[in-house]
């Protein structure tokens, strides 16, 4: 059996398939980039929504609260099909990357939106008298002194969330998304040997992740040293 | 848009569905535990096995770490009866779930194994006790406290990862929701409420797992 | 008219009562100093004062208008008459040092760039960093970054300035330079506040002392009479103990590094 299999090996890669398999990886990549540039945005938002002071703005607190809350208690499959199913059903016609893409968005909200906060939070309170006893408008303080603080504290995990979700695209697949775990259905259906085609796949996930989820790791170590937002060490 | 919400076409269903869950938490449950024995025994391998044993966990772990859970179910399924093995949907989806979680798991148990502090093994050898008794009376209870949040984590992770059992046929909470969809087609009816459940239902298990941390384990377990 | 004019004052943390009425009066050109030991609201005094914690009675005036701590352009418009060094220093950890000093005169009050750089040089120049113009706060030391901290405070043109505990979070060796650069400031007839476990230096340099205790002024006068003949005898308590006996000269105590009297 495994001699047939392997004798399937250059059948499977043809120039056709290989590009087929290469734009389906470039199609897992950018559902989860854009998934989580969209979840920055709209997560910084939300975030700044829920940290904000005034009292006029508690319904859009509480909204923030219980979506952040709710979200990421939904499994992304259920996220995926209400869109899918909830589109069709009110009549619209939208292809199946635009909804994925809306449906990495949101659930990239709700989690990116988590790591803000903690980055947010984790200015120190001090830094933030300071400014405010210099009459720093809460927009000037913000802006000025806690974002910029707060960047290095919340690119690392941003971007090691990037790299986790990138497996759950594989889940675009059931909406017909042409990424690469539709890209090795559709060639099993062509006659491909399953063991082969799923394996393959698997490698190249690996190929994929790995070495981005190690670029992760350098980039935590080189924000973490060049953050300039500790106090000053006696001399 | 002509679509009028009609939750009450699906009420009749509810029983149904939590009836999925219950098979969702008996498919996360035993995964877990299986991932746990696995994960136990592999962390301690890692560091404490010889080399080459040590090596080949850590390529277990990175592989599946940096690979879908969805696709490694592909494998099993659809894949291992190339070779004559043959799994019903519910034991495949079994199987991978739990050489996931193992991968994961070993890392959590690793890092909280790392954490004893040698002092308190000192401490264990002044008392004479065996490596057995060590592992039981000192060890584990440390390990559990310290783990604790990370455990319960991914136990929640693995709850809302049973959903994807759906699409090998499994009727649980997920699969059961597509079966409604199929014969009554009030899909956003149907996958609202199911999502409700699974919001629910984590809420649930996760002030549960927080309460029986600070019971057995002392352990300081985060709700929201 | 006095600069700063507190009547009354009372300030809570939750259920503990902090400041038990406080009146002081502070006159443009004075130096006034706060002693007194832990938790007696000497720094709570200068919270209130910046607007950083609302007082439950009691009234706090700068150059005779009121604050009104509800209202933002109230406390908008006092904190533009003071300006605070922090015991931590608390420089903008991502700019570097000229423009921790610049930020607010320019961002804020919007001044001409140009004249606030100028001024911002000479600042630094002044208080002995005029080196060090493009360092990050975590590249000095606490000594130096004080100093940052003061010409910034400086460079807002304060009419009264608060230093709470400057030299408290440094080493020994790095308190003198912030001490001579305070001792500069009361040459120039500044209108200081200054909270302080430095003994030797605040009797050195203030008009009047003020001992603290229980949230309470528990007596005011000159540095002669509170440190050589307090009449209340919390203050005379307070007083040896800190000093020693005075006819052994300078205390060993290593947490007050400044040089005390002797007499």
């Amino acid at each position: 059996m495994l001699g047939f299999i392997l004798a399937e090996i250059p059948r499977l890669f043809t120039i056709y398939n290989v590009i087929l398999l290469a734009k389906a990886a470039l199609t897992t990549l950018a559902l989860s980039a854009v998934g989580c540039a969209v979840g920055l945005f709209c997560g910084a938002l939300l975030t700044v929504a829920r940290l904000s002071r005034r009292p006029a703005l508690w319904p859009l607190k509480a909204f923030a609260f219980l979506y952040v809350e709710i979200m990421r208690r939904v499994p992304f499959l259920i996220t995926l099909m209400t869109f899918f199913f909830g589109a069709q059903v009110l009549g619209f016609d939208f292809s199946p990357l635009a909804i994925a893409f809306v449906s990495t968005s949101v659930i990239s909200t709700a989690f990116v939106a988590e790591i803000v906060r903690s980055g947010l939070q984790a200015v120190r309170p001090s830094q933030l008298e300071a400014a405010a006893v210099m009459n720093f408008s809460a927009w000037q303080s913000f802006w000025l002194v806690r974002l910029p603080q707060a960047w290095p504290i919340i690119l690392p995990p941003v971007f090691a969330y990037f790299v986790l979700f990138i497996k759950d695209t594989a889940l675009a697949s059931q909406a017909g998304v042409l990424e690469l775990t539709q890209a090795a259905r559709i060639l099993n259906t062509k006659g491909f040997s399953a063991s082969l085609v799923y394996a393959a796949v698997l490698l190249l996930y690996f190929a994929i992740s790995y070495p981005l989820a190690r670029l992760g790791v350098v980039l935590e170590k080189r924000l973490g040293a060049a953050r300039h937002s500790r106090p000053g060490r006696p001399v | 848009m002509h679509y009028v919400l009609h939750y009450g076409q699906i009420a009749p269903y509810l029983p149904y569905l939590l009836g999925g869950m219950l098979i969702s938490l008996a498919l996360s449950i035993l995964s877990f535990a299986g991932g746990m024995v696995l994960g136990l025994a592999f962390a301690i391998i890692r560091d404490e096995g010889d080399p080459i044993a040590s090596r080949l966990v850590r390529g277990y772990v990175a592989f599946f770490t940096n690979t879908p859970q969805l696709v490694q179910i592909y494998v099993i399924y659809f894949g291992l009866p190339d070779f004559g093995v043959l799994f019903s949907p519910f034991a495949a989806v079994l199987i991978g779930m739990t050489l996931n979680a193992a991968g994961y798991l070993t890392e959590i148990l690793r890092a909280g194994l790392v954490s004893v502090h040698i002092e308190e093994l000192d401490a264990a050898a002044t008392l004479n006790m065996n490596r057995l008794q060590t592992l039981r009376h000192v060890v584990l209870p440390h390990l559990f406290r310290v783990t604790m949040p990370a455990l319960s984590n991914q136990y929640i992770l693995m709850t809302l990862g049973t959903s994807m059992a759906a699409i090998f046929g499994v009727e649980e909470l997920t699969g059961r929701a597509f079966n409604i969809n199929s014969t009554t087609f009030r899909s956003i009816e149907i996958f609202t409420t199911v999502a409700a459940i699974y919001v629910v239902v984590t809420f649930i298990v996760t002030i549960l797992l927080a309460l029986f941390g600070r019971w057995a384990f002392r352990a300081r377990v985060p709700v929201l | 008219m006095a600069q700063l004019d507190i009547r009354g004052l009372v300030a809570r943390y939750s259920d503990t009562t902090v400041l038990d009425g406080i009146d002081l009066a502070v006159e443009r050109g004075e130096i006034v100093s706060l002693i007194g030991p832990s938790g007696s609201g000497k720094s709570t005094l200068l919270r209130v004062v910046t607007g950083l914690l609302r007082p439950v009675q009691g009234t706090v005036s700068l150059a005779g208008e009121r604050i009104e701590y509800g209202d933002r352009r109230s406390l908008r418009r006092a904190r533009d008459r003071l300006a605070i060094v922090f015991q931590q220093y608390n420089l903008f950890g991502n700019m570097n040092v000229l423009r921790n000093v610049m930020v607010s005169p320019v961002t804020i009050k919007r001044r001409d760039r140009r004249e606030v750089e100028t001024e911002a040089r000479a600042l630094l120049e002044k208080v002995g960093l005029g080196d060090k113009l493009d360092a990050y706060p975590d590249e000095l030391s606490g000594g130096q970054q004080q100093r940052v901290a003061i010409a910034r405070a400086l460079c807002l043109k304060p009419e009264i300035l608060l230093l709470d505990e400057v030299t408290s979070a440094l080493d020994p060796e790095r308190v003198g330079e912030v001490l001579d650069t305070i001792k500069l400031l009361a040459a120039e007839h500044m209108t200081l506040l200054i909270v302080s476990h430095e003994m030797g230096f605040v009797r050195d340099v203030s008009h009047r002392v003020a001992f603290m205790a229980d949230g309470r002024i528990q007596e005011i006068g000159t540095p002669a009479r509170i440190f050589d003949a307090p009449e209340v005898a919390r203050t005379r308590s307070f007083v040896s103990r800190i000093l020693g006996n005075r006819t052994n000269g300078a205390s060993e105590d290593a947490s007050f590094g400044g040089r005390l009297p002797q007499t």
